[in-house]
């Protein structure tokens, strides 16, 4: 088990958001994490990430705790992609993707050849190297995200932490989003992702975590876990779940209420 | 033309022209300088006189045009050059840290703290480096202060609060300078403080330079080891800290290079706004926002500038008109224009 998480208890300073929430993650596999908004998923992240303090419980990578590391030793496992947003400066792509690398450098070194060799990969493997001469602030909210998982990508991480990554973006550019996490499964790397869109798990993941007022609901491969149930319960709206003909997967609908 | 190709044009152009011609530029700019002022000396005098006094040439120019270069203007064109950049650097600094291009270097009360300690100095009619001495720890004390109130305050996003209660303790050491400009002497005191306040290099010597160049070395030893590392702050905490940068050890480090670097510099020469604010942006529209060229082209662009601003300060009036007047008068407007052309990115 790549990923490890055991009775975590999370929350802002002793203010307590989740706890005893426990799963898994193996190489190679997407848990897409779904719940309310304020049900904790950004914060379970940030635990997740370090940036927060746990409360209680235990978070291992590769059977080691991880209480204690630096913040380089930690983000080189752990691949953070928040969601695209408008940087303030206007960096060239190739230079935001570059950033990725700061886990893998001293504190006061510089990128060298190699490093931008690696950036240039990163780029080449979400099919945007012709974005690499670009100015950041210039390109689309869709192209921003696929820089951000690129950049994560540079740093060579494990396992991705992706906060929200669909959101805000257009239909098609959610779906290129969903893709490229598949195909970086495959590749071998881990991805935690949250999402507002109970499809979206059915689209990419192997497991759906469905956490809802801190506490896990439910944990498990989309199919047992995104029921008209579990969805009416965690959301409180009526959802039909259907099966969509000719694919291996169902789709949600919200139903609304008739009054 | 897109914005990229031009993106990429303007950068193969100063790859082409490298650091040098800026420095060149800035080389000429020098003499320029000293040749300028109500005693006019030629360039080819200047060159002389330096050749003279660096290398030993035999020179025949007369000794009046040599103390006029050597003993008059050269330790203020020494200052503009290393206030000017030392104020730029810093600029450049803070605007990536905070996040906000509207930042310049006395956001965390570095210039209030400064002024206070300086015009307490004057009140109590204490000597000249008791009174750079006093503005220099009070700039310091300034920053720490805010620090301390910003770490006190640990819930919220750390860098509003470190720029609000820089905004708050600015405000009330404005109120202490205003009391003691109350209770200082109208004829003597006062007019010295005002003077003060408004930032000039008329009266600084070779010798208060050389006693803040240990300071302002040390404090820019940092940026330039960080420069990289820099652009990763400017992403915000949480992003730099997810990404492996430890910030919280690196943005008080940097912190208080550029404030080191700051009090310094408004130790002697008073407090000079604009040059901090500006210079970094027109920097950034040269060279891109990268830190590892942005520093160095603000640094040089900060030096230049001040010199001209300097040389006009001393030409354009039969009485010299303070630094701060001019600084504010050119730099103001140009922000607007900044503002009003809508670069996106602030570029």
């Amino acid at each position: 088990m790549l990923l490890a998480v055991e009775n975590l208890a999370f929350g802002y300073g002793a203010r307590r958001i989740g706890a005893d929430v426990s799963f898994g993650l193996a190489a190679g596999e997407v848990l897409c994490l779904l719940g309310p908004n304020g049900g904790g998923k950004t914060t379970l992240f940030k635990t997740l990430l370090g940036l927060l303090p746990k409360q209680a419980g235990r978070i291992r990578l590769d059977g080691t705790d991880v209480a204690g590391w630096s913040r380089a030793r930690l983000a080189r496992s752990l691949g953070y992609v928040p969601q695209a947003h408008g940087a303030l400066f206007p960096f060239r792509v190739r230079d935001v993707v570059l950033m990725g690398r700061a886990s893998r450098l001293r504190a006061f070194a510089s990128p060298g050849p190699a490093d931008r060799e690696h950036a240039e990969r990163a780029l080449s493997t979400l099919g945007i190297a012709h974005l690499s001469e670009r100015i950041y602030t210039e390109i689309s909210g869709g192209e921003r995200q696929m820089v951000l998982i690129a950049r994560a990508l540079a740093g060579e991480p494990r396992l991705l932490v992706m906060d929200e990554p669909t959101a805000s973006l257009d239909f098609g550019n959610q779906t290129r989003v969903l893709d490229q996490v598949r195909r970086l499964a495959r590749g071998g790397i881990a991805v935690i992702l949250s999402t507002h869109d109970p499809d979206h798990a059915f689209l990419c993941a192997d497991r759906v975590a469905l956490l809802h007022e801190g506490r896990l609901a439910a944990l498990g491969p989309p199919a047992e876990t995104i029921t008209p149930q579990s969805l009416e319960r965690i959301y409180g709206v009526a959802v039909a779940v259907v099966p969509l003909p000719g694919y291996a997967r169902s789709v949600c609908a919200p139903i609304l209420s008739r009054s | 033309m897109t914005a990229a190709a031009a993106a990429r044009r303007r950068g193969r152009a100063l790859s082409l022209a490298g650091w040098g011609l800026p420095v060149l530029a800035l080389c000429a700019l020098i003499v320029v300088a000293l040749g300028t002022g109500r005693y006019g000396v030629p360039a080819g005098d200047v060159f002389a006189v330096l050749g003279a006094k660096l290398f030993g040439w035999p020179s025949t120019v007369e000794a009046t045009v040599r103390t006029v270069v050597l003993q008059v203007r050269l330790p203020r064109v020494v200052a503009a050059l290393v206030v000017g950049a030392a104020l730029a650097g810093a600029g450049a600094t803070y605007q990536g840290l905070f996040r906000n291009p509207l930042v310049s270097p006395d956001i965390l009360g570095v210039s209030a703290g400064a002024s206070l300690g300086a015009v307490l100095g004057i009140f109590l009619s204490l000597p000249v480096a008791a009174i750079q001495g006093l503005a220099f720890a009070g700039g310091l004390a300034a920053v720490a202060a805010v620090y301390a109130v910003g770490a006190a305050v640990r819930r919220h996003d750390p860098v509003l609060t470190l720029v609000l209660a820089g905004v708050a303790i600015g405000a009330v050491l404005g109120a202490a300078i205003s009391l003691i400009k109350v209770l200082a002497d109208p004829y003597n005191q006062l007019p010295a403080i005002t003077y003060w306040l408004l930032g000039s290099l008329a009266s600084v010597t070779l010798g208060d330079v050389g006693a803040i160049l240990p300071a302002m070395g040390l404090g820019l030893v940092p940026l330039v080891l960080l420069r990289w590392r820099m652009n990763l702050m400017s992403l915000g905490e949480e992003e730099a800290r997810a990404l492996g940068v430890e910030t919280r050890v690196l943005r008080p480090l940097l912190v208080a290079a550029a404030t080191l670097v700051t009090a310094a510099a408004v130790s002697v020469t008073g407090v000079i706004g604009w040059v901090g604010l500006l210079v970094p942006h027109v920097a950034r529209l040269l060279v891109g926002p990268d830190f590892r060229r942005l520093l160095p082209a603000s640094l040089l662009l900060g030096a230049g500038y001040l010199l001209a601003v300097d040389c006009v300060a001393r030409t354009l009036a039969p009485v010299e008109v303070p630094l701060g007047i001019l600084t504010a008068l050119m730099g103001a407007p140009f922000f607007l224009w900044l503002l009003a052309s809508g670069r996106r990115g602030w570029a």
